[in-house]
């Protein structure tokens, strides 16, 4: 990308990973940036899954940042993706979230491509009755919408638009992507799809979903339940380019556990009347009871119990989010773990028993720090890295976030 | 007799959102039977059976959990809902259960008195009609029309 990064708004940012100043969430430069810079730049954005475009000629549409792309099963049954954008006046292509077509055709002038976007028609190209229609030097392969690279891992579709962008499992980084085959084993099914309209910028729910320090103390559920305690077994892995972050906790809480007294977050005499809802398989054979994985910029993978789900984080305007979730389990499943995960579902999603708060979370931030641009957030549990940790209880993965961030950004 | 079963669903209807618009959220549960459906979905995961809902809930039990999770643990800006609950359509009524299906809009006002549209759909519910006059849910599928939910839900539909 042949951009360059405007000068900051409001004051410097101190090199280091400690401090992020306030403006990158509200300045609209700054998202301009980020779309040219990352999201059309060498990341790795997350599109859908395979199994969502099964046959040739299945589509479904979503998007990199805020440019709309669709992602199609060409005839070979290879997975390609272009811009969803007509190359004459910039319509777009599909309307529809998805279906299966022989070709695509812009409604506005009948402009057709193939299942790869490459144009292949233009209505009256040659007039009507030897008059009007397009110059003889016209090319159709000059003209169409961009086309960026696709590549699947575990059944997850991903693109970028940089030609010289690293391969996917490069970008990820090996420890990441065996936590990615740990969950995604067999091949998925989709149990539901609900969209989270979030009040605040992307990162401020990145930041959230790799901060492992929060997640017993905003989420009350998880404490009071003990479903997880900072103080259980666990850390969190971070690829060394900080693209990717894994956390993990392990089953078993501490007994007498100590290291809650006193905060709100404690109150031991809460308990579940229907305590099926926690009732879980270990299916991973690894006593792993929650994993949250992230790839810079907007994919996240959920294990919570038996809750899996696939959740894609799309800006919105500079202040506004769409997190995309997708619920999934195992084709072969049995009728009883699916009832678990049914269940269990309750914990995630927009009315999540531990998610919700997430949901609103980044909100106060960006309606707190409203006024605060050239100020800092103070990002120092766990030290000033971005390493690998055997604690939660520290913000390494957070500062992996700015690590690639920063990488990308130029900033 | 249809006539009857329509006058209890009204009713019903009219009792369930009042119930939660007043906040009077610890009697909610008692509108189902102990074994039940309670689910919110959309139509469109509907359309395609996707069975997941972001509430689901299979026991009043688990009802009651809803509501003491929102009460002791759970993190939302204060908010409330408006319900406004159109007429019931009956599809049948034999046995003691009636199958309806009725159309619903909710307004929610936030802390800061923001108002929207927050979620339009449809009931989709088996009722069972006790002796005693009682009518309660052996499934309420809270089908809304769009799958977006603004920010989370945290008070019951």
């Amino acid at each position: 990308m042949d951009h360059t990064a405007h000068t900051v708004p409001a004051g410097v940012w101190p090199e280091g990973l400690t401090r992020v100043p306030y403006w990158v969430y509200h300045d609209q430069e700054v998202a301009k940036d980020e779309q040219a810079r990352v999201f059309e730049g060498p990341a790795w954005n997350y599109l859908c899954l395979d199994i969502d475009v099964p046959n040739p000629g299945d589509y479904r549409t979503t998007y990199m940042g805020c440019m709309p792309v669709v992602v199609a099963r060409a005839e070979d049954g290879s997975i390609v993706a272009f811009e969803n954008r007509c190359a004459h006046r910039g319509a777009l292509i599909c309307l529809d979230d998805g279906g299966n077509v022989k070709d695509f055709h812009c409604v506005y002038h009948a402009w057709r491509y193939d299942l790869r976007g490459n144009l292949k028609s233009v209505a009256f190209r040659h007039g009507v009755n030897g008059k009007g229609g397009m110059p003889d030097d016209f090319q159709m392969d000059a003209h169409g919408p961009r086309q960026p690279r696709v590549a699947v891992l575990c059944g997850l579709v991903f693109a970028t638009l940089d030609p010289s962008a690293p391969d996917i499992e490069a970008y990820i980084g090996p420890e990441i992507v065996a936590r990615i085959r740990r969950v995604l084993k067999k091949p998925v099914e989709i149990i539901g799809r609900f969209t989270q309209p979030l009040p605040n910028n992307w990162k401020l729910y990145m930041e959230n979903v790799r901060d492992t320090y929060h997640a017993s103390l905003l989420h009350l559920f998880f404490t009071t339940f003990r479903i997880t305690r900072l103080s259980q077994g666990g850390g969190v892995l971070v690829g060394e380019n900080g693209v990717g972050h894994a956390s993990a906790t392990m089953g078993a809480p501490a007994q007498d556990d100590k290291s809650y007294q006193g905060m709100r977050s404690e109150q031991d005499g809460f308990r579940l009347a229907d305590p099926t809802l926690l009732d879980s398989e270990d299916e991973f054979k690894d006593g792993i009871q929650l994993q949250i994985l992230s790839v810079f910029p907007g994919f996240v993978l959920q294990q919570i119990h038996n809750a899996i789900a696939v959740r894609q984080v799309l800006p919105r305007g500079v202040g506004s989010t769409d997190l995309n979730w997708t619920y999934l389990g195992f084709v072969g499943d049995t009728p009883d773990l699916r009832a678990k995960r049914l269940k269990q579902a309750n914990l995630v999603g927009p009315a999540g028993f531990v998610s919700m708060e997430d949901g609103c979370v980044g909100g106060f931030v960006q309606r707190g720090s409203a006024a605060s641009g050239s100020e800092m957030s103070v990002i120092e549990m766990g030290g000033s890295g971005a390493e690998t940790q055997e604690t939660r209880a520290t913000e390494a993965s957070v500062r992996g976030f700015w690590k690639a961030y920063r990488a990308h950004m130029g900033l | 007799m249809a006539a009857e079963a329509l006058f209890r669903l009204i009713n019903l209807n009219a009792a369930y959102a009042a119930c939660i618009d007043a906040d009077r959220l610890e009697a909610w549960p008692d509108f189902f039977e102990e074994a039940c459906l309670y689910k919110v979905t959309s139509a469109d995961n509907h359309k395609r059976g996707y069975a997941a809902g972001i509430m689901y809930a299979d026991s009043k039990a688990m009802l009651k959990d809803r509501v003491s999770a929102l009460r002791e643990a759970n993190i939302y800006e204060r908010q409330r809902y408006r319900h406004i609950v159109g007429m019931p359509v009956v599809l049948s009524a034999a046995d003691g259960v009636t199958v309806a299906e009725t159309p619903f809009l909710v307004i929610r006002t936030m802390r800061e008195g923001q108002m929207d549209v927050f979620v339009t759909g449809v009931y989709l519910d088996r009722v069972r009609n006790a002796a005693d006059g009682a009518a309660r849910f052996l499934e309420r599928v809270v089908v809304c029309d769009s799958s977006r939910f603004d920010t989370l839900v945290a008070i019951p539909l």
